[in-house]
Order: structure tokens, then sequence, then C-alpha cells
């Protein structure tokens, strides 16, 4: 008897990730509604426009959407995974005939529905409650493909190798959450991203963040908002070139560093 | 001696040995260990004396320093990517697993079995487990022994010829414990080789064919229960109580005692024959070194 492929399996570790996950009513509400929930007060509180016709919640729903896929792909894996290897799953499963690239393909199915059904809460929220705009060209709506496709791949493989840094899964949220509620206030998701000092600009550059929430600016934002971009344009390529190499250092950092017991 | 191909488990001057900030802790001492394709072998010791490394180097978890190492004809050091044939073969019990709480029982292990090219079929697992009533429970809601049974079922789910079974029954009551006692015989009767590790002496007199003693990462002795430690050919103990006063003698020979106490006095008062128990043979052991 042959054993049964790792697509398949992993097909099915995406299944039951998904029943798993959705059990957890918590981190359903947290993970899925959060962003609405700041989307909500955020957008009560400021509703003078940042730009020409542009409003603060079409700049907030930009920022929310990039960073929806950071909550969704990175946060989560880094939580979840150090949480599961402290209950000893990651070793049970390491000693089953399931393929590591298995277990990967799982998670990856639950990272994606949760970051498509966020996305869309949020946008659909945001249409219904703020008067949010929709792209409306062809090659807005491509850019905006591109983006998500590669932006929640980086978040994925940049969370499970963080995975392996908390030392346990009781202070993995403690080692995990502020770095990304940091990167968020950084890279412009709460604040208008130019108002910030240049130092601060400089520093958020460094990571993934800044650049897929300027990405997702590009998506929601008139055109002539790239001139209040600190680089007066929207930096497509650059955005693509630096998510991308991200995308290859969580790679190379995951398969190093997986560890599937804290022994 | 047997020849390595009734083997399912040969291990060889296997060694192991820790780097901490204290200093090298040498857990596995040189250890061999032949275990006989379709029999319940324990391996007892106290805590710290080996017995995890080791059976976590035989359950490829873990890397050697020395020495051979062949489960099922194959060197768990050496997997390799793609070790799922031999995974296969392999079901593992660990301790205090704490996963699966969201799922039902029916739901983790028919999932598990996805796992392997040969499963069994999940409701009859549950079943031979003792679980049928508790199908649709979730995990969290079962409790630590039957918790510890869906551990067994899904290391068995794969079919698997060895089974590793890690403390299984610890935090059982006696009536579970005895339940689990019959699931383990169960397996061996259908050709399970069976790898135990624990702490209870009982249990492993119940179940296994043969023991090890390890301690401090050697091997002290290899023996049945019955035969450990020379416990065969230990004096028993013959007491009884004569007009009041307990007495007690030791004899190679105790029925010739019992024969001529019940001449010389008919009705022997609380008559009791002993012998030392595993547990007394195996403090001794672990005891003098």
């Amino acid at each position: 008897m042959k054993n049964p492929s790792i697509l398949k399996v992993g097909i099915a570790r995406g299944g039951i990730e998904i029943k798993m996950f959705l059990r957890q009513r918590e981190s359903v509400v947290f993970t899925l509604f959060f962003p609405v929930l700041l989307l909500f007060i955020f957008g009560s509180v400021f509703k003078n426009n940042i730009a020409p016709g542009v409003s603060f919640s079409q700049y907030f729903v930009a920022g929310m959407v990039a960073s929806g896929l950071v909550n969704t792909g990175f946060q989560q894996l880094a939580i979840m995974i150090p949480i599961e290897r402290d209950f000893g799953a990651l070793k049970r499963l390491r000693g089953t005939p399931m393929s590591p690239i298995s277990y990967f393909i799982g998670k990856s199915i639950v990272v994606t529905a949760s970051m498509v059904f966020q996305v869309s809460i949020l946008i659909v929220a945001g249409r219904l409650f703020f008067g949010l705009h929709l792209p409306t060209t062809a090659d807005r709506w491509i850019r905006f493909g591109w983006l998500v496709i590669l932006g929640s791949i980086c978040s994925t493989v940049l969370g499970i190798a963080f995975s392996s840094i908390p030392k346990t899964g009781r202070g993995a949220s403690a080692v995990v959450s502020p770095i990304v509620i940091v990167l968020q206030f950084l890279s412009g998701v709460f604040f208008v991203f130019s108002s910030l000092p240049s130092w601060m600009q400089q520093f958020a550059a460094l990571f993934p963040l800044k650049w897929l929430t300027q990405g997702m600016r590009s998506v929601f934002l008139p055109n002539t908002f790239a001139m209040k971009e600190p680089a007066h344009s929207w930096e497509i390529p650059k955005i693509a070139i630096i998510l991308g190499v991200w995308t290859v250092i969580g790679t190379l950092w995951a398969t190093r560093s997986f560890k599937w017991s804290d022994k | 001696m047997q020849s390595s191909s009734e083997l399912a488990i040969d291990v060889r001057g296997l060694r192991k040995s820790y780097t901490t900030k204290a200093g090298t802790k040498v857990a596995v001492d040189g250890i061999d260990l032949q275990i006989k394709a379709g029999e319940i072998f324990a391996i007892l010791g106290p805590n710290g004396a080996g017995k995890t490394t080791t059976v976590e180097i035989l359950e490829g978890y873990r890397n050697r320093d020395a020495g051979e190492v062949s489960v099922l004809g194959q060197d768990p050091g050496e997997l390799g990517h793609d070790n799922r044939e031999w995974r296969n073969r392999i079901g593992i019990v660990l301790q205090s697993t704490n996963d699966v709480a969201d799922l039902t029982v029916y739901e983790s292990v028919s999932h598990f079995a996805k796992y392997y090219a040969t499963p069994k079929e999940p409701e009859s697992v549950i079943e031979s487990v003792g679980l049928t009533e508790k199908r649709d429970a979730k995990v969290l809601s079962l409790s630590g022994g039957q918790r510890r049974r869906l551990d067994v079922a899904l290391g068995i789910i794969g079919t698997p010829d060895i089974l590793f079974l890690d403390e299984p029954t610890t935090g059982f009551d006696p009536e579970a414990r005895r339940v689990f006692w019959d699931l383990i015989r169960s397996l061996r009767a259908s050709g399970t080789t069976i790898v135990l590790t624990t702490h209870y002496l009982d249990e492993a007199e119940a179940l296994a064919d043969r023991v090890a003693v390890i301690t401090d990462g050697r091997i002290v002795e290899v023996a049945t229960p019955q035969t450990l430690g020379g416990r065969h050919q230990a004096l028993a103990v013959v007491s009884w109580v004569e007009n009041g006063v307990p007495q007690r003698l030791e004899s190679a020979d105790p029925a010739a005692e019992v024969v001529k106490l019940s001449g010389r006095l008919g009705h022997v008062e609380e008559l009791l024959v002993t012998r030392p128990s595993l547990e007394d043979i195996y403090l001794s052991m672990i005891g003098q070194l």
C-alpha cells in the first residue's frame, strides 16, 4: 500500500485546522472581527478628510487590509505554533507518516481562509458604513490580487519562522503581539504615514508591513495621493522586491529554525 | 541468541550525552537491547535513568552519539526526508499530550487515519479502546484515563508493527488500568510488538514478557519479570503465628517447611509464604548503584 499523497494529507490538515480554529470562539472573534471593530472606532472618531476626496476611513481600510494579512498570517502562526508545540501536538504529528510539508499546506489553508474572510468583511463593512470607494480599474484589482498573494505568503513564512522564538506557548502572545502593534503604528496603519517623523518612517521601511500598507494605498486611494508619499510615488516595483526579499528570508529562516518540540 | 531477522529492535552500544551549562551529562551510557517481534518489552528505571532518551532515539525523535540502532530493519537516525514508509509501521503514544482538544474523539481518530497507508477502521479502533460512548464528545471533556485511551487509539490507528507506550497509565484508577492492560494484551495477540516504559512494577509484571532495568544510562539486567534479579531463586519467607508470637523463616523449599509446620501444629495460624516482589527486587537493583 502506498502512503496517501502529501497534498491530500495537507488538504485534510487544512480542513481540520479550520474546524479547530472555528471552535475557538475567542480567537475567531478576535482574528476576524477585531479589524472591523477598529474601523468603526477610528472611522467614527476621525471624520475629516486627510486629503481632498480621501476620507480617513478610506485610508484606514487600506492599512487594515494590509495589517489583516499580517494578523492572520504572521501573528496567528507565531502564536499558535508555539502553543501547539507546548501541547505536544507537533511532536505527535512528527511521529506519524504525515509529511511536514502537509502540515505547512494545512497552515496555509487555514491562514488563507481567515485572510479572505477578514479582508472581505472589512471591505463590506467599509462599503456599507463608511462610504469606502472600491477600485474601479482592472489594473488596480490585479495589483490588489498580487499584493494579497505575495503579502500573505510573506506573512505566513515569517510567522512560521518566528514561531521558533517564543520559548513557551503561554509567552508567545506577549512576544508577538507588541511587535505587530508597534509595526502597525510605525507603518502608517493608524496614522497617515507621511505625518510620522522621518526616522520612524525609515525604521518602518525595514519591515514588510510598511510596504504592504503602501501597496494597499495604491489600490484604494486616488493617484493624486501618491504625491503625499515620502517618495512622491507608490514605488510599486520596490514594494514587490522588498516583499519578495522578505519572503525568501522568511522561507530560509523557517526551514532552518522550525522546532517540533521544545527540547 | 535471536537472529536479527526475528528482532523488531536491535540496539548495540547506544550512547547519548547532552551538553548543558552545568557541563556534559551522559544520558545513555552504552545500552544493548534486543527486542523480539511480537513481545511486550518493558523498560523500567528511575527518573533521569535514560529511559525516555533511549526510547526517543528508537522513535526517531533524537540523534545518538554512538552505537548501532535498527528498528524494523531501519536506522531511525538515518531516515532522511521521506520516512513515511517506516513511520507507517510505528505507533507512538507519548507522555502527556494535550492537543486535539477542540475535536471530537471520532474526528481526531478519523483524521489521523488519513495519514497512514493501511489505517484501521476508526469506529473499530474507538471501540477497541472503549470510547464508543464518547465517540462524539469533545476531547476536552474526556477524563484523564479516557484521554489516554484516545492517545492509544491515535497510536494504533495506522496498524503499527511496533507500538511505543510511554508511561501509559499514569493517573489511571485501578479499574481503568485493568481495562487498559487487556487492550495492550489484545494488541500483542494481534502480533504488535510493544515497548513500554513505566514506573509501575505491577504493570510491568502484569504485561511484560521481558523487562530491562536501566539506571544511570546503563542496563542492569534484562529478564522476565519472574526471574529478574534471581527472584525465582531467592529464598521464600514462611511466616506464621505460634502461641500468639509471630514467627518467620527463610527457605529454598517452603512447601516442605509448611508440611513440617502442619504436622507439628495441626492448624497453622496466619500462615503466609512470600517471595520477594518485583518491587523489592527492583528497588534493590537501583539502590545498589
